[in-house]
């Protein structure tokens, strides 16, 4: 038994190939990426091509490093505070709707008849296949004052004059949640089906009934697929570029947006490296547990 | 009471839910065949948009370029995505293992105005140093489309790699295969299904991608997402909704057709396993006493 292993040592060099390309692909065009953001982050814009230059003086003064930093954290200018707070307001909002609207979904696929099961999880799926620009194009038809909500609204008589729906958080957090939907139900849906249905009719026979067996099994068994679910919604929303620009409006004040409008707009280089540095530091975290929960499962062998 | 069984809430939440997906793609498709120039005010049935659609070279180069984009983006995610399944599944450890498995699923959550950004920056830099690559075109959207897409077939295939019966690689192995062999002869196959999705799900990653795309393209490589975007930031128009509906109907037939086949040789390879292990056991039979 020991013949293969002898064997893999004696030739390591496929080994070393098979771990070393895409090791090499993703450190040259994932990591080293942000290394140049970093040290962006530190110049000021500058008239030239690249258009950015370090400024300092001999003296050694720390601020004309920083100064984009000082910037984003000014006390006086709240522009980038408020993004920051705006942008983590809205993934979170949208996560929890996800999570209320996604749970209980994944619940009903995974306790579906076998054979409907992975016609239910495609129909889930389906819509993320399609592009993402044209389901959120496909709400503005929707929300508009004079889309298809509003007219039904003032159809049925609820409302006199159509609601204000567009450009606004509502029509943010629905759009987020459209989106994201799919990635919120597929890792619950996944460590649902896992779960061994005999502890459910133990739990029965030991008289709990189904809310509290619900309640004490099936919710915290499934904690590492809602986790990851929320990782998965929250953390992309957070730097959303896409859905605040078509859906929202200028009081939708995201962190995706700003980075944007400072690179193509002010073609601040230096600023919107800085604001990328700092949307990194504030996700740290919850990438850091997402990627806990991600290897746990990759790694979980049979 | 059988626990295992939908009460009637959760069929009703469930139909819900998929009426929040579905609804407002149907309304779309329905109203890509309305005359009127106002995409929510049917004034009747016409195909017009479609042929405006037609018309359109802008959108046209910009879908072509899309495709071809998409299709080199899928095959090379694929290759580089098997290859680090394969690390993670079973390769063991080794050092660096950590750090290799942060960079790989990293992606996965990335705000993508933090990877676009970044990715441009280390073009810029590329250039300025080594001259390469020249502008931004093509080949920067290919590096960047597939340093992304890559992440997602890295969790594709190695599920599969997972869930496979790993004792007919250790079988092979122990009948004397090399590594490469094994994995060629034996494993490449029975992960094969997973290679089709990791494809599909690379080429409709790399179709769809808006922001990553818009900070590493240069002039003469707009894709399709970014004639869009231009357009849909001015607005509804029916001709979006014409290009909508042909979106959802190809990803629709290209779903279903892949799911119908990929059902099929999974059947058929499971009956072929079951006929050469029964045809085993009656030759183990017939040689005995």
């Amino acid at each position: 038994m020991s013949k293969p292993s002898v064997l893999k040592r004696l030739k390591p060099q496929p080994r070393w190939f098979v771990i070393g390309a895409p090791y090499l692909w993703m450190f040259l065009f994932f990591f080293i990426p942000f290394a140049i953001v970093f040290v962006i982050s530190f110049m000021k814009p500058a008239i030239a091509m690249p258009p950015v230059a370090f400024e300092y003086d001999l003296a050694g003064n720390i601020e004309l490093l920083t100064k984009n930093y000082t910037r984003l954290f000014d006390l006086d200018d709240l522009l980038y505070i408020n993004a920051y707070l705006g942008s983590l307001k809205m993934a979170a909002v949208s996560t929890i709707l996800a999570l209320l609207i996604g749970y209980p979904l994944a619940y009903a696929i995974a306790r579906a008849p076998g054979a409907w099961r992975q016609v239910f999880l495609m129909l889930v799926i389906l819509p993320s296949w399609t592009s993402l620009l044209i389901r959120i194009y496909a709400w503005i038809g929707l929300l508009k004052n004079n889309g298809f909500i509003n007219n039904f609204l003032m159809w049925t008589g609820l409302t006199d004059s159509p609601i204000q729906m567009m450009q606004t958080d509502f029509a943010v957090y629905i759009g987020i949640v459209y989106a994201y939907l799919p990635f919120m139900v597929l890792p619950i849906y996944t460590n649902l089906v896992k779960h061994d249905p005999t502890l459910l009719e133990a739990a029965a026979d030991l008289g709990a009934n189904r809310f509290t067996a619900f309640w004490k099994i099936t919710v915290p068994l499934s904690m590492n697929g809602v986790i990851a679910g929320c990782m998965l919604v929250f953390i992309p929303a957070v730097g959303e570029f896409v859905i605040p620009e078509i859906l929202g409006g200028p009081d939708q004040l995201m962190i995706g947006k700003v980075l944007w409008q400072e690179f193509f707009n002010n073609r601040d280089w230096p600023v919107a490296s800085a604001v990328a540095i700092t949307m990194l530091l504030v996700l740290i975290l919850p990438i850091t547990i997402f990627q806990r929960i991600q290897n746990k499962e990759l790694e979980e062998g049979k | 009471m059988n626990a295992n069984k939908n009460t009637l809430a959760s069929w009703t939440w469930m139909a819900l839910a998929f009426a929040f997906l579905y609804v407002p793609m149907f309304l779309l498709i329905v109203y890509s065949f309305n005359e009127n120039r106002l995409v929510t005010v049917w004034s009747g049935f016409s195909t017009k948009w479609y042929g405006e659609l037609f018309k359109d070279r802008q959108m046209l180069t910009a879908a072509l370029m899309s495709l071809k984009l998409a299709f080199v983006t899928a095959t090379t995610a694929v290759i580089i995505g098997t290859m680090a399944a394969v690390v993670m599944t079973r390769m063991g450890r080794f050092r660096g293992k950590t750090f290799f498995s942060a960079l790989i699923t990293a992606p996965l959550v990335m705000p993508e105005v933090i990877t676009g950004l970044s990715l441009l920056l280390l073009f810029v830099a590329l250039e300025q140093a080594f001259g390469w690559p020249e502008g931004r075109g093509f080949t920067t959207l290919w590096i960047a489309h597939t340093t992304f897409s890559a992440a997602f077939t890295t969790v594709v295939v190695s599920s599969r790699l997972r869930e496979m019966d790993q004792s007919i690689e250790e079988a092979a192995q122990d009948l004397g295969a090399p590594p490469w062999k094994v994995f060629f002869v034996i494993t490449l196959p029975i992960i094969a299904p997973a290679l089709v999705s990791g494809w599909l799900l690379a080429f409709t990653l790399s179709l769809d991608d808006l922001v990553i795309s818009s900070f590493v393209s240069g002039p003469g490589s707009t894709t399709l997402p970014m004639v869009v975007f231009s357009s849909v930031r001015l607005g509804v128009s029916p001709k979006i909704n014409a290009l909508a509906s042909i979106i959802i109907l190809i990803v629709t037939l290209a779903i279903t057709i892949a799911g119908v086949l990929m059902y099929r040789l999974e059947k058929k390879r499971e009956r072929e396993m079951e006929q050469a292990v029964a045809e085993g056991q009656q030759q183990a039979l017939s040689t005995s006493p």
